[in-house]
């Protein structure tokens, strides 16, 4: 902010020192030129996003065959309806899970990687999941999770060195176990998006500060939680808005692992979505777009307000 | 006299011994240090990869040999499976035989690419202009724009989709390539990275080309895209990666199986055929991986400006 805050003043100055109309003429002339470079773009989102969005909201006030208007009908049968409880709970548990653990790991990765000097091998190692699609990344948690897989392998081979257990024969793709899959996959894919937000964050710190601290004598542990954490802040409310979005991208590994109806631990709300689409359920679907819709704005407004408030 | 000059130059030249010595020290444990916390970083990290080491040696391993390996996945019985890092028998049969016995292998590799790459103009043609816009020009209404572009950045498919469904069924495109491409081209999403580029470009080469009497639309092509570049080429690598990897959008827009990319496809595979699948995921990964060790610097780029702040 500080870099572009000189560089407005002495626009202004410049602009005072015209006459009058010379900045009424250039705002009209920025407005015009706004548009231009606008339209295309907002056009678009108007037409694909925006105006079908109004029809969804209004389809989620009628009935899904004849289109008659039916109050808040919709919304009363979603909300009892025990799949929509369901996806909604499992949903909620996975980002809840999710979130933090991902948050941390990134943290503890990204510290002593800001420390390395050579950090760019170690960083392409950790992003490199992001390159692999989906589709052939499944093929390998089917070897690692499946009952005669890799880690019942390993497991036994383990209880067996050690003596405490015997053949492990667990399916954890077919149980509640599922979940836990779920949540390894997504750490394994979005740790190196996090550690390079943390690790921009980090080194955004001005090394003034630091040196400032280590000549007076502060500890490793002061720097860290008096320094360090607080000037993350803004690092962290990104790194939440971003790992929530790629949460919902969940549902590929999901669904391939275990298809449109899988074990109830996972069947999340894009599994639900999913099959209101498939059964032509537009009633349902248009009141729950609505909810999650509506619930996931009022969180990005207070995160983005939250955030607001700690950058002044 | 003399001897204590002298003295106190012995002691003097001592103390620096000392000096030197302890810097000496501490650089050695300084680089040790440093040496470990690799050590320590990079053994996850590797562990992160092994997925990849294990497709490259299943790509190249001749059918028999898979079988073998992988039979108690089929016979449902006690053993586990197995793995060589190296094959006993290494072969390209796998590839050999995609590429050069299955034309429908083809077919959905140039619908990925065809969808990705007008996906990617579309982006551009539109997405940058509108990231521009935000950048540059300041009017009144345009932050109130931009944050609804940054919620709609933020809503998944899922919420979309009815919508999305809905518009298209209107137009006529559905089960065509374009019910995929277009929604896609007017995402919010490379217009927010974008405009973290520009957003880099100082504000006061644009008024002194406006003195110099360059128009709007110059200024966009002569300053704005080559130093704002950064911005728009992380938008294009982060989205090549997304929309390869893309699998809601035309599972539910696209009826028809020949107009599938491979990433909906690939899953299609069953275990009978292992080796196949193997070296479909392999040849699915070389673009990706390609776009990603290219594009390294703009993807990290990218994803630090997806963290900035308007």
């Amino acid at each position: 902010m500080g870099k572009f805050g000189g560089v407005m003043r002495e626009k202004n100055i410049w602009m005072k020192g015209n006459w009058k109309g010379m900045r009424k003429r250039q705002g009209t002339k920025t407005g015009r030129a706004f548009l231009v470079f606008m339209m295309p773009s907002f056009l678009g989102v108007l037409i694909f996003v925006l105006l079908p969005f109004l029809d969804v909201i209004k389809r989620s006030f009628a009935t899904a065959v004849t289109g008659q208007f039916n109050g808040i009908q919709n919304y009363k049968t979603i909300f009892t309806n025990q799949a929509f409880v369901l996806a909604v709970k499992n949903t909620f548990r996975f980002t809840i899970v999710c979130i933090p653990l991902l948050v941390v790991i990134g943290l503890v990765i990204a510290l002593p990687l800001s420390k390395l000097k050579s950090a760019g091998t170690v960083k392409s190692l950790y992003l490199f999941p992001l390159a692999m699609p989906t589709a052939t990344i499944v093929i390998v948690w089917k070897m690692f999770f499946y009952k005669q897989g890799f880690l019942n392998l390993f497991l036994t081979r383990f209880g067996e060195w050690t003596g405490l257990w015997g053949e492990i024969h667990k399916d954890y793709l077919g149980s509640s176990a599922a979940f836990w899959v779920l949540v390894f996959s997504y750490v394994w894919k979005n740790t190196g998006y996090t550690v390079a937000l943390w690790l921009a964050g980090i080194l955004g710190i001005p090394g003034e500060l630091l040196e400032a601290a280590k000549v007076d004598g502060a500890s490793g542990g002061q720097i860290f939680f008096k320094i360090v954490l607080p000037n993350l802040k803004g690092s962290l409310y990104t790194i939440v808005i971003l790992s929530f979005l790629n949460s919902f991208k969940i549902y590929r590994e999901a669904y391939l692992v275990a298809g449109a109806y899988p074990e109830q631990d996972i069947y999340l709300l894009q599994h639900l979505f999913n099959n209101w689409f498939v059964n032509l359920d537009f009633d349902k679907m248009a009141a729950a777009a609505v909810c999650v819709g509506g619930f996931l704005f009022i969180v990005i407004m207070l995160l983005q307000h939250l955030w607001d408030k700690q950058e002044t | 006299m003399d001897g204590i000059v002298e003295n106190r130059k012995d002691r003097g030249a001592e103390k620096n011994m000392i000096w030197n010595a302890q810097i000496w020290k501490n650089k050695h444990i300084k680089s040790a240090k440093q040496g470990l916390t690799t050590f320590l970083l990079l053994l996850p990290a590797i562990f992160v990869c092994l997925p990849i080491i294990l497709l490259v040696t299943g790509s190249v391993m001749g059918n028999g040999e898979l079988k073998q390996y992988l039979s108690p996945i089929f016979t449902e019985g006690m053993e586990y499976i197995s793995w060589k890092l190296v094959p006993d028998y290494p072969t390209f049969e796998n590839y050999g035989k995609l590429l050069f016995m299955t034309p429908q292998f083809f077919v959905l590799f140039w619908n990925s690419m065809k969808l990705v790459g007008c996906i990617l103009i579309g982006q551009l043609a539109v997405g940058v202009p509108a990231a521009w816009a935000f950048a540059v020009y300041k009017v009144r209404g345009s932050r109130t724009l931009f944050v609804l572009y940054v919620v709609l950045m933020l809503l998944p498919f899922q919420v979309t989709m009815l919508s999305s469904y809905l518009v298209l069924n209107r137009l006529g495109l559905l089960n065509t390539h374009q019910a995929v491409i277009l929604p896609a081209v007017f995402s919010t999403f490379p217009v927010f990275l974008s405009y973290g580029g520009f957003r880099c470009i100082p504000m006061q080469l644009f008024e002194a080309a406006r003195i110099d009497g360059a128009g709007e639309g110059t200024i966009f092509l002569k300053i704005g895209l080559p130093l704002g570049k950064s911005g728009l080429l992380s938008a294009m690598v982060l989205g090549f990666l997304e929309y390869w990897n893309m699998m809601e959008q035309p599972m539910a827009f696209l009826e028809d199986k020949a107009l599938w990319p491979l990433s909906l496809y690939l899953p299609e595979i069953t275990w009978v055929q292992a080796g196949y699948a193997f070296g479909a995921s392999m040849i699915t990964l070389i673009p990706a991986v390609f776009v990603f060790v290219w594009g390294q610097d703009y993807l990290e780029q990218g994803i630090i400006y997806s963290g900035l702040k308007e």
